[in-house]
């Protein structure tokens, strides 16, 4: 069993099931991608993140030896590697998936709109919904917290229009269970909320977003079809100011580890910007640059030398909105002078934490986790995929802050790690 | 109920009107400020350095007598208030220093003296909802800028004052009195405190870019709690004038004067000589007194 449908999930799925292994892979959401689905482009290759995973999604919803099972969390497990029964809560997505063709008219019609979590609120979504055109599976659920039937008792639009009648307003969770050798636990990371920062105006600024956001805006699938305009007004920002280290590398007030990837996205962010707004300006506050992957730091360079991209060396203390401007005040410490940048729209680089449940599905699974919540190895340098229990095994940024190229390889290590485990105890099913 | 209060030199001097007016404003509200007998000056800043002991002593000796004479010590001077609290804080904290300082002054004293802000009395005593019930005059159509300064705020661990970057006590306080708070980025900026006296121009500049903000943000008044902040934020709107032709000056209030004229004091005890920019004309105007 696979936890986590994001490309460590996926990636180690692919390789266990053309290992001849059948492999039940759980998702939360209604379908597979992880972060990765809400990213526009990739460093350091500034290829379309879309294009290189939506390949392997498919490849994914395809394989005869993997089994999907999306809008689902694990509740309980027992048994011990080679014999683990696990017990899924399948959540109520309120169509019968059997039933759907995806053919996407409920989503047409549905008339309540509600800010999208997967557009990180730049954008809109239905109350009945998948996450991307191209979702795999292409099932949509709804969100009862948002869909007027639920709210308000009438509505059923979207029943009338399903032509196969699959939508079920009466469906309940429900449980399965499922007999599995060994569990990769690939759950994947979050962000801290810009929310947390009271010197950047605690959130309540609408120019003022996170790096998330930005790949919506830049996405040509997200809510601008790629053409950069800030929330507030739709206007095309002129002078966009990015933040680094937001919530990393601050052991006082918040996370004291380095996030690993915002150096390099906040770069690409700033090139992609550049490519699409040319008389733009872009200010990057950077702490130190960690550019440590192959070609990484050549991206950095180039950055700096030929895209016109202004680095400052220093943090910002404050963020405050003065009419339609987001006033942005910092220091630049090469020159010990204070900065002063009227900007139209601020990214802040937020912190990589784990995801709140987490620590709870660590304890679910009789793992560990540390004091952040990431789940911790067996041995930090030599066993990084194993965990304290014999087979369960750890991939991708539930174990820390990685770039997508070393969450990868940490999946293809994990389910090298479960086919070791396999051909040391024999076949399990 | 009555407060052991520490008054703190500037208001004897040039906040009389800041320290009359809580007086007789407590007096109002069913309490009583008793002042601490032969009282020093705070030490008026709070020692950076860490081996600096003999700074600490002043106010160190201050809470060692006060805790002899009752439980909580409150002052109005902002600036006193971070002074006493962090050292308050600091012989809560720090065994050492702690045992150090007590060897000085020849005290024992172990930190367990609550230290209040005249302003969290008023929150966590009185409650602003009773503070509403008993304003006689509403400050209707009054809108005012609460300006914290940095001294109440920072460092909120050990002032545990109120969020430091978006403290929201001081506006509450204010709407309890009937007036409409206007928000301005520049609430919790420093005024440029003791520059006033080596650079003033980086004073005068802290002060103008304060008032422009909250006057841009439609704030007709704005009220300190903080003589040092008052003294830069008031009595240099002349020297602000001289260097922004454009400035139109703008009337700048303690907090407790604003709240003497909700509780129905007498205008002519509210200390209003002392105010650098006249406010009675503003007054007036709005029909306040």
């Amino acid at each position: 069993m696979v936890l986590g449908g994001g490309i460590g999930g996926i990636s180690a799925s692919i390789d266990l099931g053309n290992a001849g292994y059948d492999v039940v892979l759980v998702e939360r959401l209604p379908s597979i991608g992880g972060r990765m689905l809400q990213l526009s482009e990739t460093f350091p290759t500034l290829d379309c993140a879309q294009c290189t995973l939506t390949p392997k999604t498919v490849e994914t919803g395809q394989h005869p030896r993997i089994q999907l099972v999306t809008y689902s969390e694990l509740d309980e497990v027992k048994g011990k590697a080679g014999d683990f029964t696990v017990r899924v809560r399948r959540k109520a997505a309120y169509v019968d998936w059997d039933k759907c063709t995806g053919c996407g008219l409920c989503q047409e019609k549905c008339p309540s709109k509600c800010p999208s979590e997967f557009e990180r609120g730049v954008g809109l979504e239905k109350a009945i919904y998948t996450l991307s055109p191209q979702a795999v599976p292409n099932k949509p659920v709804i969100d009862p917290s948002h869909c007027r039937y639920f709210l308000e008792g009438k509505c059923r639009v979207c029943e009338k229009i399903c032509p196969v009648g699959a939508i079920d307003y009466e469906q309940k969770d429900r449980f399965v269970e499922e007999r599995v050798g060994a569990i990769v636990v690939a759950v994947g990371f979050d962000l801290i909320p810009k929310e947390s920062f009271g010197e950047y105006g605690y959130g309540t600024i609408p120019d003022v977003i996170d790096g998330l956001a930005f790949e919506r805006l830049n996405s040509a699938s997200g809510p601008t079809t790629g053409e950069i305009r800030r929330p507030s007004d739709g206007k095309i920002p002129k002078e966009v100011v990015f933040i680094q280290c937001t919530g990393s590398r601050d052991p006082d007030r918040y996370m004291p580890y380095c996030s690993r990837v915002c150096c390099m996205y906040t770069a690409k962010h700033a090139r992609l910007y550049k490519h699409k707004v040319h008389d733009g300006q872009v200010y990057i506050f950077y702490m130190d640059i960690r550019s440590t992957g192959k070609g990484y730091e050549e991206f950095i360079q180039q950055s700096m030398e030929e895209e016109g991209i202004l680095y400052l060396r220093g943090r910002v203390s404050r963020i405050f909105r003065d009419g339609d401007k987001v006033v942005v005040w910092g220091a630049d410490t090469l020159t010990g002078k204070k900065v002063e940048v009227s900007a139209d729209l601020v990214v802040l680089a937020t912190a990589i934490v784990p995801h709140k449940e987490t620590k709870e599905l660590a304890k679910r699974l009789g793992i560990h986790a540390d004091e952040h919540g990431f789940l911790t190895e067996a041995e930090r340098k030599l066993r990084p995929v194993e965990t304290n229990v014999e087979g369960i095994y750890i991939a991708g940024c539930a174990q820390g802050p990685k770039d997508i190229a070393d969450a990868v390889a940490h999946a293809n290590a994990a389910a090298s790690k479960v086919q070791g485990l396999f051909a040391r105890h024999g076949k399990m099913e | 109920m009555d407060y052991l209060y520490f008054p703190g030199c500037t208001l004897y001097t040039k906040a009389k009107n800041f320290d009359q007016t809580a007086r007789n404003c407590s007096k109002l509200l069913g309490f009583e400020l008793r002042e601490l007998p032969n009282w020093t000056c705070c030490g008026a800043a709070f020692p950076l350095a860490t081996d600096n002991i003999m700074a600490l002593l002043p106010p160190s000796r201050i809470l060692a007598v006060a805790k002899e004479q009752g439980t909580v010590l409150t002052t109005l001077c902002a600036v006193c208030f971070n002074v006493i609290k962090r050292t308050n804080y600091l012989i809560q904290e720090d065994e050492e220093k702690r045992e150090k300082i007590n060897n000085f002054i020849e005290k024992n004293y172990q930190g367990d003296l609550q230290v209040l802000h005249y302003l969290e009395i008023l929150r966590q005593d009185i409650g602003f909802d009773q503070l509403k019930e008993r304003v006689k005059k509403p400050l209707t159509g009054l809108r005012a800028a609460a300006y914290y300064g940095c001294m109440l705020l920072r460092p909120s661990k050990e002032m545990g004052f109120d969020d430091k970057e978006k403290p929201t006590l001081f506006e509450e306080f204010l709407e309890a009195l009937g007036a409409e708070v206007v928000e301005f980025p520049y609430k919790i900026e420093c005024c440029g405190s003791f520059q006033s006296v080596g650079s003033p121009d980086v004073a005068t500049e802290c002060a103008y870019k304060i008032l422009g903000s909250a006057i841009k943000n439609g704030a007709e008044a704005v009220v300190s709690t903080c003589p040092m902040c008052t003294f830069n934020i008031d009595h240099k709107q002349m020297d602000i004038k001289q260097k922004y032709l454009d400035f139109k000056s703008v009337p700048i209030f303690y907090f407790t004067q604003l709240l003497g004229i909700a509780m129905g004091l007498d205008d002519r005890t509210l200390g209003f000589e002392q105010n650098a920019v006249d406010p009675i004309p503003f007054l007036k105007k709005k029909g306040l007194i």
